[in-house]
């Protein structure tokens, strides 16, 4: 429905043209990644609070689909900057580069993930460095403002009433509710996939 | 088509790949679980089926 909207219904921006529709799978996409690194991290929170070592796996899920929703990310800002700035990355814009930095960090969970044997200590491990990531999120985020030499649009700010009309607006709420209900429903199958293959390890060590 | 009419386009239609290229590697996944589980369930079958072995003689009556 947000596709059909986007496509269909929202009119064009008064500079970006048609190239704007790009905002609503692209922004939606990044703050639902945003949401899954900090779910992950709030994960690794209660995991070092109560020691308790299910919540390992669900961190590990949400930094897992917030890495995937990361890729989509980039590949989506990079379309865009493709048919807006006529090259598909830059280095001199901040808000890219701290993205890419903390797609790369969240990369880097699975390396140390998968270089210490299972147990506690592996998951004390990978519940710090998820908390440690989640420093970036904000940063990231604010980076755009605080940027000088600003090309990448910044949409909500103090004007967002003049930014955006109403029907760009709703269209916009649609498309992050539905990723977000998308990354949602992901996040749960993965995360009964990964029990039911951990319970299944155990039940294969007991017959054996 | 214009060119900002194929990127953005472009940009849609990569989301539903990946969301699409997901689903088939979870639904191998699926199947992989479905067979493991087959797997047990013969295994555990098997044991149930199997002679219980028979008990140690106690060593008091080997001794008198």
């Amino acid at each position: 429905m947000g596709i059909s909207l986007a496509f269909y219904w929202v009119p064009d921006a008064p500079i970006e043209g048609f190239r704007q529709r790009i905002f609503y799978i692209h922004v939606p996409i990044a703050l639902t990644a945003y949401a899954c690194f900090f779910w992950a991290a709030w994960k690794a929170l209660r995991l070092l609070w109560t020691r308790d070592e299910r919540y390992d796996l669900e961190s590990y899920t949400a930094v897992h689909m917030g890495v995937i929703f990361g890729i989509l990310t980039l590949v989506t800002g990079s379309i865009w900057a493709r048919t807006s700035w006529g090259v598909w990355w830059t280095w001199s814009e901040r808000q890219l580069v701290l993205f890419l930095v903390l797609f790369l960090f969240y990369s880097a969970y699975f390396m140390l993930r998968f270089s210490v044997e299972p147990g506690p200590r592996r998951a004390r491990m990978s519940a710090v460095y998820a908390l440690f990531g989640v420093v970036l999120i904000p940063v990231s985020f604010l980076a755009i403002r605080l940027a000088e030499g600003l090309i990448h649009p910044v949409v909500f700010d103090r004007d967002v009433g003049e930014n955006l009309a109403g029907s760009q607006l709703l269209t916009f709420v649609i498309c992050l509710a539905g990723t977000l209900a998308l990354a949602g429903s992901l996040y749960l199958n993965e995360l009964t996939g990964k029990r039911l293959d951990a319970r299944l390890a155990e039940l294969r060590e007991a017959l054996s | 088509m214009s060119s900002a009419e194929t990127y953005v386009t472009a940009a849609y239609l990569v989301v539903l790949a990946v969301v699409l290229a997901y689903l088939v590697i979870y639904a191998f996944k699926l199947s992989r679980l479905e067979r493991e589980v087959g797997e047990l369930a013969e295994l555990a079958r098997r044991k149930r089926e199997a002679p219980e072995p028979e008990p140690e003689p106690d060593r008091e009556e080997v001794a008198g």
